[in-house]
């Protein structure tokens, strides 16, 4: 069957994030001074045709691993929507 | 007619901007800092150019952050006073964000930051060689808004060849039918991809630049 | 926790090291003191093994203003009072572990180095070299060092105006990124990276500090395996948004005359700044790291010292004068804290929650202080028994009807062919002042905006010949770069130069840097351009053996009249077309011999130090004089290649009558020797040259003229000059597809 994953692709936690630091200024000028920290992400859908959620996880993995992800500054996260 | 340029932490082509109205055109120019607020300066007949850059880093989108900066209420509202604005690169993003010119700049169809010299055209100017520089350079609109920008004759300027033929091989960034630049409505307001303040210079072997700027009636 | 030999060795200190450290302070170091060391005496921030010979260079005279290593970059007379910076550096083992940040933050980093002193950045170029293209290993690493350089140069508003690309196997595990930056600044402006003044205060800027790259001092100095690859997890992320504010608000407070010294932080971070500014002046430091801006909780002292994160100056201000530039940075929303003050005693003392965690005296951790200084062994490499056994006439040549499949070949060699899909991402005419984008010289031509002059700058190695001969292969690349200036009508001023070299306790790998560095400084003298600084990465290797040696330059020049530029390209149709120099029955080395022969081993092409330099001062002065309108030297694919170059600017062609003389047909079109330019002209000013050659004593040959379009080889067509363009500059897109 098919399988909705969702990957969520974030900066690791330590690493610098230009993007989240520039954004919480910019909303800072906004006068919305209440927001902490931001970071900022991907979020990638993928459509997987497997036989189980297992192997669809598998896949996942592995796609996020090999290329939607760069594990030297970046970390993933998997979920099933179906 | 006095010309503002305003800086934004992130502006890069603020100086080449000034540079090339000073020296090149001769014209009065202001440097304007984006947390102040004051035009008081300028008439209705001066021009404030939003000048290139990577404005706030372009992080989130080009132009996002930009457009909220307090130099930006100010002239968001000399520009409709009638105020005479015009937009290069990162400036004709923010004009797009800050909804003073219809569309949006999407990444480039390569995928690829782009720089080189291009040639873009209109009836009246016929082709001119002017370079580009943006990884976000791909005008986009809805059918409906290109047809009421062609309807009312704001496309100022299409991607061509040298000899001003117009067709989707000269097209350097993807852009819906090759609109490298546009006007408002009114007719005050002006954003473009490429970079006029580039080819202002003999030094430079390229003075078509000069030319955006009296097609634009800025000089 | 107990400090022993072991822990020394886990932060890549010898046991000898770790003795002198035992000496130098009279007791056991703890463990922060001991991270301060294996930062500091690091090859990379001591140069350790390598300076006894860096010392060997020229580094004065000429028109020089700081002498070689006593600032952050060297400064250079441009005359009227204006003085150019520049230097070069790698960032190659980043760049092999994320390509993307790799090379921008090889390229943050050096842009900081130059606007540290106060100048303001104008170009940028960079060296780049990798595997063999086709490979998808190569591919992703070429595409992430270009999109990193373009993204931090682009982003940061410095064009990119020259570099070079080269493909060699020996480069695949361990691709090499050298950037270069180029700036400008009122001499007498120049802000010294040097602490003074007890009690002054010392001032962090920029960027909080967090766990970036943290031993990546000691990281850059040892070899990259597949598993070093895996356990270290800290890149840098470059914020080149971060750094074009520093950069603006550093050049609007160094105007306000409150700054007694500053420097970037680099390289082993806070303690490097704090060492290598505190021994200059002779001075200490009281540092309190409890008020260093951190971007992660519960960072210990000795991240602190030693955090790699980008986008941070250290200065020391005047008492009394702190608000000046605290106003700066906040008007740049920069943040900026004071963190400690200048001391009278030598020491650098480093305080966290009221303890002393640190207490080293300055001197003992810097080069040309405490830091070792090693003298290695060096031996003749084996290869050089394969080099030797070269003979040509084992070679067999080409037969004069397959001399232009042979350029159709050569022209698309990714060595040879256009570099558009490189060089178009990145903004090469950010500042309006690249005169090159519209009128292409051998070196770019960067106008020094606020002055009547123009800087010619250019970086230049073919590693192949340096691997076949270190000692000539490194006056070569002397030459070559001091070349493209002229021929682009300036004076070449200075080099910086870019060491990269294998493994310097390999014998054979450190022949290769001594020969090379020696051959450099002779060839430098020659020219009078002396070595204003620059960069040693070691430990460029592959599991397979060390890359071919390659000590990249970057050369500086000045045009003091914009009307002596000299571009490179063939200006009409009808002009004559003149070799300058003499052809050699040579193909050693040449692409054609490397990557058509696949002959690996051969020795370095022909090249004679004084002949090289009579032709530059010959070619010199005959653009003064105003008797050629184009100038392209002879380099990679040899005098066919040139003569094709020559005309695809202006879509030119050229017709060619030539006889050989004995030169084999291949040496003659492809050959790789030296000292070789060919300049077009009228045939009025032909008749003048060729006396004045004469009479220098310049080989002259007049090779054929310039037409519309169309090229013909001793009356065989070869078809429109725009066929050949279209060859040139598409073959690297296509081999990406």
């Amino acid at each position: 069957m098919t399988y909705n994953v969702q990957i969520k692709v974030m900066p690791l936690k330590d690493l610098l994030d230009p993007q989240g630091k520039a954004v919480l200024g910019g909303l800072k000028n906004l006068g919305i001074t209440s927001v902490e920290d931001v970071r900022v992400g991907k979020h990638i859908t993928l459509q997987i045709e497997a036989a189980s959620e297992a192997a669809a996880r598998s896949v996942a993995e592995e796609a996020s691993k090999k290329l939607l992800s760069n594990p030297v500054m970046e970390f993933f996260e998997i979920e099933f929507v179906n | 007619m006095k010309f503002g340029v305003v800086v934004f932490p992130g502006s890069n082509c603020d100086r080449d901007m000034q540079d090339a109205l000073q020296n090149d055109l001769n014209k009065e120019v202001i440097m304007l800092w984006h947390k102040d607020k004051d035009l008081s300066m300028f008439s209705t007949e001066d021009c404030i150019v939003l000048p290139g850059g990577f404005s706030y880093g372009d992080y989130l989108r080009c132009g996002a952050i930009a457009r909220f900066s307090p130099m930006m209420q100010s002239v968001i509202d000399f520009a409709k006073m009638g105020g005479k604005v015009l937009g290069v690169c990162n400036g004709f993003q923010i004009l797009c964000e800050s909804h003073l010119l219809p569309g949006v700049l999407l990444q480039n169809a390569n995928q690829q930051f782009i720089c080189k010299n291009v040639y873009i055209s209109n009836n009246a100017t016929g082709a001119l060689k002017i370079p580009i520089a943006h990884g976000e350079g791909r005008y986009f609109a809805n059918d409906a808004v290109l047809d009421e920008l062609e309807k009312n004759n704001q496309v100022i300027f299409r991607y061509s060849d040298a000899a001003g033929l117009i067709d989707t091989q000269f097209n350097p960034n993807g852009a819906v039918r090759n609109i490298a630049g546009i006007r408002n409505k009114e007719g005050n307001v002006f954003g473009m991809m490429p970079h006029p303040e580039r080819a202002t210079s003999a030094l430079l072997n390229n003075l078509d630049g000069k030319k955006v700027f009296e097609f634009l009636g800025l000089n | 926790m107990d400090i022993t030999v072991k822990t020394a060795e886990e932060l890549r200190l010898t046991a000898e090291e770790f003795e002198l450290i035992q000496q130098k302070l009279g007791r056991t170091p703890n463990f922060t003191e001991l991270c301060a060391f294996s930062g500091m005496w690091s090859e990379h921030c001591s140069y350790k093994n390598s300076i006894k010979w860096l010392k060997t260079l020229p580094r004065s005279g000429g028109r020089m203003l700081v002498a070689a290593g006593e600032e952050n970059a060297g400064l250079m007379d441009m005359g009227n009072g204006w003085g150019v910076v520049f230097k070069i550096e790698s960032h190659n083992h980043p760049s092999a572990i994320e390509p993307f940040q790799g090379a921008a933050t090889g390229v943050g980093g050096i842009q900081r180095d130059i606007f540290t002193m106060g100048a303001r950045p104008i170009a940028s170029l960079n060296s780049l070299r990798f595997g063999n293209i086709t490979d998808k290993k190569t591919q992703r690493l070429l595409s992430g060092v270009v999109k990193g350089i373009g993204h931090y140069g682009n982003c940061f508003g410095v064009p990119t105006v020259g570099g070079e690309v080269y493909f060699e196997e020996c480069y695949h595990t361990n691709p090499l990124v050298n950037a270069m930056s180029v700036g400008i600044m009122q001499a007498n402006k120049m802000v010294s990276a040097t602490a003074k003044g007890t009690g002054n205060p010392v001032i962090y800027v920029g960027s909080a500090t967090g766990k970036d790259g943290i031993g990546g001092a000691s990281f850059a100095s040892a070899n990259i395996t597949e598993e070093s690859a895996e356990e270290l997890p800290a890149v840098q992320v470059g914020d080149p948004f971060q750094e074009k504010k520093l950069l603006e608000a550093c050049l609007e407070v160094i105007e306000t005359g409150a700054v007694v010294g500053m420097q970037d932080m680099g390289a082993a971070g806070i303690i490097c700044s704090t060492a290598e500014m505190s021994a200059k002046g002779e001075v200490g430091m009281r540092i309190d790291l409890d008020k260093v801006p951190m971007r992660q909780k519960n960072m210990k002292a000795w991240e602190l010292l030693l955090s790699e994160s980008q986008e941070r100056m250290l200065m020391v201000v005047e008492k009394g004068r702190e608000q000046e530039v605290i106003d700066v940075f906040e008007k740049w929303d920069l943040s900026c804290s004071t963190i400690g003050e200048v001391t009278d005693d030598g020491l650098l003392k480093f305080y966290m929650h009221g303890e002393l965690e640190a207490e080293i005296p300055a001197y003992e951790l810097v080069l040309g202080g405490g830091a070792p200084q090693y003298t290695r062994e060096y031996k003749e490499p084996a290869y050089f028994e394969k080099i030797n056994a070269f003979d040509i006439n084992n070679v067999t040549d080409i037969n004069a009807a397959d001399i232009k499949a042979t350029a159709e070949q050569l022209i698309q060699i990714p060595n040879i062919a256009s570099k558009r899909w490189v060089y178009t991402q990145y903004d090469s005419m950010v500042g309006a002042a690249n005169a090159s984008t519209n009128a292409p010289s051998d070196a770019a031509i960067v106008l020094a905006k606020g002055t009547d002059k123009a800087l010619a700058v250019t970086v230049d190695c073919n590693s192949k010949y340096v691997f076949a001969n270190p000692y000539v292969g490194g006056m070569i690349a002397v030459a070559e770069a001091a070349r493209n200036i002229v021929c682009s009508g300036g004076e070449p001023l200075g080099v910086t130069n870019c060491l990269n070299f294998g493994n310097p306790y390999n014998p054979e790998v450190y022949y290769q840097f001594v020969k090379a560095v020696t051959g450099m400084g002779d060839a430098c003298k020659k020219f009078n351009t002396p070595v204003t600084g620059g960069n040693v990465s070691f430990y460029n290797q592959n599991p397979e053996g060390p890359v071919y040696p390659t000590p990249t330059i970057g050369m500086v020049g000045v045009i003091d009249e914009f009307e002596n530029r000299m571009t490179l390209d063939y200006k009409q149709a009808g002009d004559v077309i003149i070799l300058l120099g003499k052809q050699q029955n040579d193909i050693a080395s040449s692409e054609y011999l490397h990557k058509l022969k696949g002959v690996e081993y051969s020795p370095v092409p022909h090249f004679d130090l004084d002949k090289e330099f009579a032709l530059q001062q010959f070619v010199a002065n005959i653009i003064k004089e105003k008797l050629i309108n184009s100038a392209h030297d002879l380099s990679e694919g040899g005098l066919l290649i040139a003569l094709l170059e020559k005309g695809f600017n202006r879509d030119l062609g050229f017709e060619i009558n030539a006889t050989t003389d004995g030169i084999r047909n291949d040496a003659y079109w492809f050959g790789e020797a030296q000292s070789r330019v060919v300049v077009s002209c009228s045939k009025q000013q032909a008749e003048v040259l060729q006396q004045k050659a004469k009479a220098a004593g310049i080989a002259f040959t007049q090779l054929g003229t310039v037409t519309t379009d169309a090229i013909t080889i001793n009356n065989e067509s070869w078809g429109s000059i725009t066929v050949w363009k279209e060859k040139y500059d598409t073959a690297i897109e296509k081999l990406l597809k």
